[in-house]
């Protein structure tokens, strides 16, 4: 699992990954209450902010780690949101890209970097 | 400019206490009542379908004219007899806090008293009972009121013009936005972003998308106020206008607006100026003396009118020289000793923006402003900013001791709090807010400007006596002492404890939204 | 001065608790050029007798329209107020509470508010309603706004039979936003037509009904045709009392209704204030502009009302909001909602028909009228009348005579080709005497 700056993670299988916000940027929104997810079959570029995480109070863009195409979203978050609270990490899973360059990937941050970050916040 | 992206709580944590039981030392009630405080239910569960509270001849003709067009069937509205009406409303009123009630120390809301004799002027039926559109021979005297009052903005504020027909401060922003871009592109030279600062209201960047703008953020100094040196790096061909609020979301008065107007003049830009915190310099400063070009005037906040809930409200929009041409319609014009409306985009108004909303703007808001204006006058209305900023200076300097200002030196008509006086304690700006319910006041605002955290915005405005701002501090005094006493944190979590309900749950409210009433009455 | 609680002495002792020498000393950091020592050029305070005086003198410049046979409309509609309405909104706690953002000391405001967006809902036969706008003019361009955002396409179809402010409202706020404005013609009874106006980048489509012209249509073909095309149709209502009688804009397909409320609980007031009526389904209400109230429970499981799905909203969705809508019309609104309980639906649709009558009675007397033509095929309560003379002219000649005959459709529109058709409204509060006086003074004009 690989972090960027704005606190998303992104989980590669092969050619597809998987992509969320953190625990920690789950937190700070407070309870999540609804998710805008892209459509299925979108380019996205990375850094375009492609979702968005609304609590009550806040609202919060999800930007594109790496470049690729929506190939999945998790619609169970629509009857569900709050799962991006219980499982941020794992059931709260967002979208599923279809890595364009998987070189992107090197640029992004490992858990220990991440931690570290989340510490000085 | 960045939406808000932090929460905080939003419904109530389990485990605290309950109503009942720790405060409660008077004996229950036979049938649940609560003295004075009346149990209302919702219209549709107390009311009839058949119910009808207004006498009404028996029509003689029907509607066979119409045919198919008629509708059918039940509309689902529920009725009420006169008596029911009064109670059902009567009831509702006293589980609302109120400007009538007590302090109300909204931070750039300016709750001020609302003058009775503004209300009973506006229901004058010569200026209540007139339809706008009736021949302008027969409405002189309404025009002549907002002549007068356009005069009255113009002179206070030192401008040349003024577009009366903005319904609403948010509404002005976007009159004084529309009009800076006909004027760019007037003379061939559109531009495509605006600038506001970090601190800014979230009506400045909405509206200027709305209007078409890319908005772009100024930096604020440690000293709270707009960033020259960010200003001008980011000034460019490529900005409309700079957007700024003087004094200032953190009540603070731009020390440096004039060098702020200075650099925006040079870049071909406009000064638009958030005026919702005009109750501070009324009658002391005048926007123009600032070199604004465009300010809208909350007739909401400075000039007492009502909030009512949530409006009516009122937001024209002063304007220099350089923009009045481009006043949406309809303009006020003075002919031959005659009131007349300009209404349509021509002749002396052809390059007007065009309308921004049907018919003239809020005449009641109008009458009422009016109103409050000749019962101030000049003297009266620099008074009404003495006081305004007199008393959160009062209210600042009383408090500093257990909450630090969230920055040094004198403010304006609000003072400003962060929430570092509570690190340690567990309790949040919220938790506080809602123990100032149980003393009996209106919080603050809370979390707003966002540039500092956790932030309480306390505007008393000049209409509190010192006894009702001494009651207040006392309060403040007493909530910061208990804040931090150890174990203060269950019992604030549970805040409020003595308004007719207790912390609502806004999560469930969000995620499974209920916005109309349904025969099954329940939540999803 | 009476608004003002602060002595001399108290100001003395404020400042010596905040240690500054003057109340000038607060203002340190106004630029020395901006400084006024003097008073700004305008008189001094008066007293409530004074003020008092130099309002009613004011207001008795005006003809009201109680103290004429009245026929006003286009947009603004005198009905009777029961004395219960102003009464309950002068309430403290109505009048001077602030926008519901506490909820457990708001509970009066929030729960009006459920019931208002509940009733507006009801009458507008739409699934959800919001609590309140500006005005109609305002909802139909946030309505325009909306469908943009929707269907992501840039382009609005304003149909024939608009209110010219509302068009021009409508313009006014979307071409800046980057959209596409076209205009149909004004017509007596074309909405239909605007069908022919819709191509592949069209968002919506604008109706009225009842239209300018007072002509009442069904638009289920026309919001099929709509709907066919991939486009949304808003349907606009100025006339809210017109409700009670007439199929409402949800039976006939409507996507969004943008109206004006202003004819329940609501004074002419020469223009403002007055209340937009918000409503759309419940699948695009996170695209709606405006406050939304929602019910819930608070710690103890008693229902209550929030504000809620505010992250559409300026405060915290800034410049990606649904609107820039702050402060709203909520005494309006409360005040819409309490005419409408008094009435309940069966008052409402005894009202409605009270105004149908007087309008066909209002046509039976000028049909009498030499050279005058009703050109309003099916109406409620407002006619367009065919003068054979423009239309402004008579307004003006039968004011001098103290009648306030209608409203000249040049007026709106000067040059659209109607400069001879006056607007003539009538309802509940036009009485027989008043039609018959009008009729007789138009044959006297005419003459």
């Amino acid at each position: 699992m690989r972090f960027t700056k704005d606190h998303e993670w992104i989980a590669v299988d092969g050619g597809t990954a998987t992509v969320g916000i953190t625990a920690f940027a789950a937190g700070q929104l407070g309870d999540v209450v609804y998710v805008e997810l892209p459509e299925v079959g979108r380019a996205v570029a990375r850094g375009e902010g492609f979702a968005v995480v609304e609590s009550v109070k806040a609202a919060s863009d999800v930007y594109a780690p790496v470049s690729g195409e929506v190939v999945e979203v998790n619609a169970a978050l629509s009857a569900a949101p709050e799962t991006v609270n219980a499982e941020p990490q794992a059931g709260g899973w967002l979208v599923r890209l279809r890595l364009a360059d998987p070189s992107e990937l090197d640029g992004l941050m490992d858990q220990a970097a991440y931690d570290a970050l989340v510490a000085e916040t | 400019m960045n939406m808000v992206d932090v929460g905080r709580p939003t419904r109530p944590e389990a485990g605290e206490p309950a109503a009942q039981g720790r405060f409660e030392t008077r004996p229950a009630t036979l049938t649940g009542g609560s003295g004075l405080q009346q149990p209302e239910g919702l219209l549709f569960e107390v009311g009839g379908l058949d119910r009808c509270g207004v006498d009404l001849p028996e029509p003689e003709l029907d509607a066979s004219d119409l045919g198919d067009l008629v509708r059918h069937g039940e509309i689902g509205l529920p009725g009420l007899s006169e008596p029911e009406t009064v109670r059902h409303y009567v009831r509702l009123s006293q589980k609302n806090h109120a400007i009538d009630l007590a302090l109300y120390p909204l931070g750039s809301c300016t709750m001020k008293h609302n003058p009775r004799l503004n209300e009973k002027l506006a229901r004058l039926p010569g200026l209540a009972d007139i339809h706008p559109l009736q021949p302008v021979s027969t409405v002189q005297g309404a025009l002549e009121l907002m002549d007068a009052l356009a005069h009255w903005l113009k002179t206070v504020t030192g401008m040349a013009a003024v577009a009366l027909s903005p319904k609403a401060g948010a509404h002005g922003e976007l009159c004084g936005l529309l009009a800076i871009r006909a004027a760019h592109e007037a003379r061939g030279d559109a531009r495509r972003t605006v600038l506001a600062p970090t601190s800014a209201h979230g009506t400045n960047p909405a509206t200027a998308a709305q209007a078409g703008y890319a908005v772009a953020s100024i930096a604020q100094t440690a000293d709270g106020r707009v960033d020259i040196a960010d200003l001008a790096a980011k000034l460019g061909p490529h900005v409309a206008a700079v957007m700024v609020t003087n004094p200032n979301t953190c009540g603070l008065f731009e020390r440096d607006i004039l060098e702020i107007a200075r650099l925006t003049h040079e870049a071909g830009a406009y000064f638009y100026c958030d005026g919702a915190n005009f109750n501070a310099i009324v009658g002391r400063v005048r926007p123009a003396d600032l070199g604004v070009d465009a300010m809208h005037i909350n007739l909401h906040k400075t000039f007492s009118t009502p909030h009512g809930g949530g409006g009516p409200g009122a937001g024209p929009v002063v304007l220099s020289q350089a923009l009045a041409g481009f006043a949406p319609v309809p303009w006020i014009v003075a002919r031959d000793g005659r009131f007349d409306l300009v209404e349509h985009v021509e002749e002396e108004a052809a390059q007007a923006f065009g309308r921004l909303c049907a018919f003239h703007g809020q005449m009641g808001m109008f009458v009422r402003a009016y109103a409050y204006m000749l019962s101030h006058g000049a003297d009266g209305l620099r008074q009404v900013a003495e006081d305004a900023v007199l008393n959160a200076n009062y209210v600042k300097a009383r408090l500093s001791d257990l909450m630090p200002p969230a920055f040094e030196g004198p403010c304006m008509h609000e003072a400003l709090f962060d929430d570092a006086w509570l690190d340690g304690t567990g309790l949040s700006t919220l938790d506080i807010a809602k123990a100032l319910i149980d003393e009996g006041f209106h919080p603050m605002t809370v979390y707003f400007p966002l540039v500092v955290r956790g932030a309480m915005l306390i505007e008393p405005t000049e209409t509190e006596s010192k006894a009702e701002l001494d009651r207040f501090i006392e309060a403040m005094r007493a909530i910061a002492a208990a804040a931090t006493a150890p174990g203060a944190a269950g019992l604030f979590k549970g805040a409020p404890y003595h308004a007719p309900l207790r912390r609502l749950d806004e999560t469930l409210a969000a995620r499974s939204p209920r916005l109309v009433w349904k025969p099954d009455g329940g939540l999803s | 001065m009476r608004y003002l609680p602060l002595t001399g002495a108290d100001r003395r002792a404020m400042l010596a608790t905040i240690g500054a020498p003057t109340v000038d000393a607060l203002f340190e950091d106004v630029p020395a050029e901006a400084r006024r020592d003097g008073l700004v050029d305008l008189p001094r305070g008066q007293g409530e007798l004074e003020v008092e005086r130099a309002l009613q003198r004011l207001a008795a410049k005006n003809l009201p329209a109680g103290a004429a046979p009245f026929f006003c409309g286009a947009g603004a509609y005198r009905h009777h107020v029961p004395a219960s309405v102003d009464h309950l909104i002068q309430r403290s706690e109505f009048l001077t509470a602030y926008t519901p953002y506490q909820p457990e000391i708001a509970q009066g405001s929030l729960q009006t508010v459920f019931e208002f967006q509940t009733q507006v809902a009801a009458l507008t036969g739409m699934e959800v309603a919001n609590a309140s706008m500006y005005d109609g003019s305002t909802a139909a361009a946030e309505a325009v706004l909306m469908a943009m955002r929707i269907t992501r396409r840039g382009r609005a179809v304003l149909s024939p039979g608009l209110h010219p402010h509302y068009a021009e409202a409508v313009a006014a706020q979307v071409r800046p936003a980057g959209g596409k404005v076209a205009r149909l013609p004004l017509a007596v009874d074309a909405e239909a037509a605007s069908i022919e106006a819709v191509d592949a980048d069209t968002a919506c489509v604008v109706v009225q009904t009842p239209n300018l012209f007072g002509t009442a249509s069904d638009l289920s073909g026309l919001a099929e045709a709509v709907h066919a095309r991939g486009a949304l149709l808003v349907v606009v209502t100025t006339e809210a009392v017109s409700l009670g009688l007439l199929k409402p804009p949800g039976e006939m397909g409507a996507d969004i209704v943008a109206a004006e409320g202003q004819s329940i609980g609501n004074g002419l007031n020469f223009g403002g204030p007055y209340v937009g009526l918000f409503a759309t389904r419940e699948r695009y209400v996170r695209q709606a502009p405006g406050r939304l109230c929602g019910q819930t429970v608070d710690a103890d499981g008693r229902r209550g009302f929030v504000l809620t799905l505010s992250t559409r909203e300026q405060h915290i969705r800034r410049e990606k909001a649904t609107s820039n809508i702050c402060t709203n019309s909520g005494l309006c609104a409360l005040a819409f909602s309490i005419h409408m309980t008094l009435l309940g639906q069966a008052g409402l649709k005894r009202l409605a028909l009270l105004n149908h009558q007087a309008a066909r009675r209002l046509k039976s007397a000028l049909d009498e009228v030499p050279g005058v033509e009703v050109l309003t095929p099916r109406f409620f309560n407002e006619l367009a009348v065919r003068l054979p003379r423009p239309a402004a002219a008579v307004a003006e000649a039968l004011a001098a005579k103290g009648i306030l005959a209608g409203v000249p459709v040049s007026r709106l529109a000067p040059g659209a080709g109607f400069d001879d058709v006056l607007l003539a409204a009538a309802t509940e509060t036009t009485t027989e005497d008043d039609i018959a006086r009008l009729a007789a003074a138009l044959k006297e004009v005419l003459a």
